[in-house]
């Protein structure tokens, strides 16, 4: 019997852009399986999947609507990854940010627009920041493991927002569960005059500039990208790998929390309890599905912002549920990972 | 008072169920070497397929073994990501908690559709052994299902520590090298140990639907998995200090509803978040010194 072993050797090129395409192509097949238990024809069901929410101006902005948070909680957990911490927590310290940006919008009504709009950025950002702060010390200064804290954090968070929207924020107008409604000046403009497409996008793309920039041509960049490849090593070349994981975790929470200043300043105007369907594990999926390098990484959240738009479309016009979005983009991360495994090693006959 | 105590220690029981039933399924994947970030995923599609069944056939019980059916699929599952093809197990086990949860959702939308009654079933009664105990009696009026998770405890013990079985998890969660070169089948056992981890994750799970709830809602895991974690860790992955974190979790928890109970202007959110930051601590205080399988997180490839 002929023996097969897996040799580990680096990616072609050509891989890159094969295992994505193929990924894709596998997850249909596999999610049409539902499609067909819902009664619904597999080839008319992705067409309005993926064809229909670009085929009009205002769906395809709503696609980018969509990506805004995905783009930064994807740029979030990149930047954590690459340095070897690994954050799970993006979730949480996107609802900190919200939560953070509420609590300003409420009070920035007699500050100009544009300093209005600066300062719930950077509430935001500390907001997420202080959310990651606690895992991040935890693992720096006594190695608990961060893929728990985070986790439990996440969890924490939510229990917090219900406390403050069922008590001292519970919107004396309405009477919901939510907070009051955040001053005009604070709101992100929209680029885009009648549709929902808000200053966040931008937000999202400059930090996924700077994050490139960070990564690839600086020094820190280079010390991230050592404690994340190989611990010991790095620690041995003279790399503080407790102090560079701890400013990877906590600028990767910032990077959540605008997240969540997006989803207030631009969308909601108010904090909800619902503020996020799991943006921060969906970046979860972005990240790794880019390969952890920033540009894949957002067309990998631009892609998913794609297929949740496209479950709402397919949702509507043949009541398929919903959730098919989530199905297809949990089956994509773990196609992608199986397929990945091609991409570092090769088969050879012994 | 007295009997404010044995309600709060009845319900304490009942709040430890499914996490006594998750974290030993957790146990058996970490014994094994693998971290199983799929738990929570997993306990919510037990639930839901717990539900499902049971609603559809009529039987509790039918529903609660097709539970733990599916939860062993979601066990091999992981196993063919983590051990077949040896990728990163946090980035597999939560994708395998996204495909669950999805998954759950879709087929419970399609199933029951958007109605605003939500679907129920008779849950399990709670069964009293020695129920005619002075004082003491109402804290044994409690569901078969609880007193399983509580023999599962020693069973699990028995298992781990004095099988055969048991010290080929350890081992292949401590030194797969070495194991293999014993002559065990590393790939098997950690598949095996997935399997049953999974069958109990998704009991517990099965727990909250058809006995505490008797209804599938979507909050209805709410984190309960990523506890069953960190209550490993704070138990040192012993199967009986596991069991004291997860009666401590569950008196909090029960503290806070018996609380809210007595009318006590209290803010229960606070106390509802109290078990996960307790679960931080214990962390901080027990994560020091946690020494782990050696080999959790490390694929095992053999050449």
């Amino acid at each position: 019997m002929a023996k097969f072993k897996l040799e580990r050797q680096p990616a072609p090129l050509w891989t890159r852009i094969a295992i994505p395409i193929a990924s894709i192509i596998v997850t249909f097949i596999i999610t049409s399986i539902l499609l067909v238990l819902a009664h619904a024809n597999p080839f008319v069901a992705y067409y309005n999947f993926f064809i229909t929410p670009l085929s009009s101006q205002v769906s395809a902005l709503e696609v980018l609507v969509k990506a805004s948070p995905l783009l930064l909680t994807g740029a979030a957990v990149t930047f954590a990854f690459r340095a070897g911490y690994y954050n799970i927590g993006a979730e949480g310290q996107l609802i900190a940010g919200a939560t953070a940006a509420a609590g300003l919008g409420m009070v920035l009504g007699n500050v100009p627009p544009v300093l209005a709009i600066l300062i719930m950025i950077v509430g935001g950002f500390a907001g997420g920041m202080a959310w990651a702060l606690i895992p991040a010390l935890l693992k720096a200064k006594l190695a608990v493991d961060e893929v728990v804290t985070t986790l439990l954090m996440n969890t924490i968070v939510t229990f917090f927002v219900s406390f403050l929207l069922n008590g001292v924020w519970r919107d004396p107008v309405s009477g919901w569960p939510q907070s009051p409604q955040i001053a005009a000046s604070a709101v992100f403009p929209k680029l885009v005059p009648r549709s929902r497409l808000h200053l966040g996008f931008i937000v999202a793309w400059v930090v996924v500039i700077i994050i490139w920039i960070v990564i690839t041509r600086t020094p820190f960049g280079i010390k991230m990208r050592a404690t994340g490849l190989n611990k010991s090593a790095a620690k041995f070349a003279g790399v503080n790998i407790d102090r560079t994981m701890l400013i990877a975790a906590l600028v990767s929470g910032g990077i959540a929390g605008l997240a969540g200043v997006g989803e207030v300043a631009g969308i909601n105007f108010h904090l909800i309890d619902a503020i996020s369907p799991g943006y921060g594990y969906t970046g979860i999926i972005a990240a790794t599905l880019g390969g952890l390098n920033p540009w894949g990484v957002s067309i990998a959240a631009l892609f998913i912002a794609l297929i949740d738009t496209g479950a709402q479309t397919v949702s509507r016009s043949m009541s398929v549920p919903i959730y098919l979005g989530n199905v297809v983009q949990a089956t994509l991360l773990l196609v992608t990972l199986a397929f990945l495994i091609l991409q570092n090693y090769r088969i050879k006959r012994v | 008072m007295d009997t404010f105590i044995i309600g709060l220690l009845a319900a304490t029981l009942r709040v430890a169920t499914p996490l006594i039933f998750g974290t030993l399924g957790e146990l058996f994947a970490e014994r094994a070497g693998i971290l199983n970030l799929g738990i929570e995923g997993t306990m919510f599609i037990g639930a839901f397929v717990g539900f499902a069944v049971a609603e559809k056939t009529g039987s509790l019980w039918v529903g609660f073994l097709a539970a733990i059916l599916v939860g062993v699929l979601c066990g091999l599952l992981m196993g063919f990501f983590t051990v077949t093809l040896g990728v990163n197990q946090h980035v597999s086990g939560l994708g395998i908690t996204l495909l669950m949860t999805g998954l759950s959702l879709f087929l419970f939308r399609l199933i029951y559709g958007e109605n605003k009654v939500v679907p129920s079933i008779t849950p399990f009664g709670q069964v009293s052994i020695f129920g005619n105990l002075p004082i003491l009696g109402p804290i044994f009026n409690q569901y078969l299902l609880t007193y399983l998770a509580l023999l599962l405890i020693p069973v699990v013990w028995f298992v781990i520590y004095r099988t055969n079985f048991g010290l080929k998890i350890r081992a292949a969660g401590e030194n797969p090298e070495a194991t293999d070169a014993a002559g065990v089948n590393v790939y098997q056992i950690r598949y095996l140990a997935l399997g049953i981890g999974g069958g109990l994750m998704a009991a517990g799970g099965a727990f909250l639907s058809l006995a505490q709830l008797g209804s599938f809602i979507f909050g209805i895991v709410n984190g309960r998995g990523w506890v069953c974690i960190a209550l490993i860790i704070f138990g040192n992955w012993h199967p009986v200090k596991v069991l004291l974190g997860a009666l401590l979790f569950g008196l909090v928890n029960a503290l806070q509803l018996r609380l809210q109970t007595t009318g006590l202007k209290l803010p229960y959110e606070l106390f509802l978040a109290l078990p996960y930051v307790v679960t931080i601590l214990a962390l901080v205080l027990s994560g020091r010194n946690a020494a782990g399988p050696s080999a959790i997180l490390k694929p095992y490839r053999r050449e």
